[in-house]
């Protein structure tokens, strides 16, 4: 069981998981990213790249199914205007073992953040938005899961 | 040629999209970027820092020297930032 979503409305943890949960396996895992009220941060602006960011997430999610054995695999990722404390991506897995979950969620969220066609802007309360920067740690979690 | 701009490429460049008719002698996707930037000054200024540039042909992640031939769309953007 595959499940692909690019959202433009709010995106639930909880909603995401339910698929997941009777597919015979003993274990789910789940990360979900929320919008940090970092410095006068209010809100992201999440833009994505129609077909090609379904693409990126559509190939990481297969690999994952196939690499770790997965019984399931939900990867939502919310794009638009998302306001402090909401949702911005759940990534989600169920496997017969908690070792197999565990790593494909891990391997999901850190090659996400470098694979797909998603650009971040930060929006502050003065009124000033700046586009996020990428960064090299997050290069080098991608990068630990090449092999 | 269909080009499609994202984020800080996209404001920069002041639109999302335009097509373009492609001169026989650019052929990969850095030629393309030199030739763009001899256009306008706005593609310059959205093309300064080539190391934060990232291309993709037709919706597949692409290196600069790629050619262009048998490609309809050449979308520019900076590197991703998503999660």
């Amino acid at each position: 069981m595959k499940q692909v979503t690019i959202s433009a409305n709010p995106i639930s943890t909880a909603r995401a998981l339910e698929p997941l949960e009777h597919l015979g396996g003993g274990a789910i895992a789940s990360f979900t990213g929320i919008a940090r009220a970092d410095s006068g941060v209010v809100a992201l602006e999440l833009e994505h790249y129609p077909g090609m960011t379904e693409q990126n997430l559509n190939a990481l999610a297969d690999e994952a199914m196939a690499r770790w054995s997965l019984l399931g695999c939900v990867v939502i990722h919310r794009v638009g205007k998302i306001a402090v404390g909401q949702q911005v991506v759940v990534v989600a897995t169920a496997a017969a073992h908690r070792a197999e979950a565990l790593d494909a969620c891990a391997f999901l969220i850190d090659r996400l953040k470098t694979d797909a066609a998603f650009w971040k802007k930060e929006h502050r309360s003065d009124g000033s938005a700046l586009w996020v920067e990428a960064k090299g740690t997050d290069d080098a979690r991608a990068e630990k899961w090449r092999d | 040629m269909r080009f499609v701009y994202f984020a800080r490429v996209r404001e920069a460049v002041g639109m999302d999209s335009e097509e373009r008719a492609v001169p026989a002698e650019v052929r990969t996707v850095q030629d393309c970027i030199a030739w763009l930037e001899s256009c306008d000054a706005r593609y310059a200024a959205a093309f300064a820092e080539p190391a934060r540039l990232r291309f993709a042909l037709d919706q597949q992640m692409v290196a600069a020297d790629t050619a262009l031939a048998g490609h309809e769309e050449l979308a520019i953007f900076p590197p991703v930032t998503g999660g």
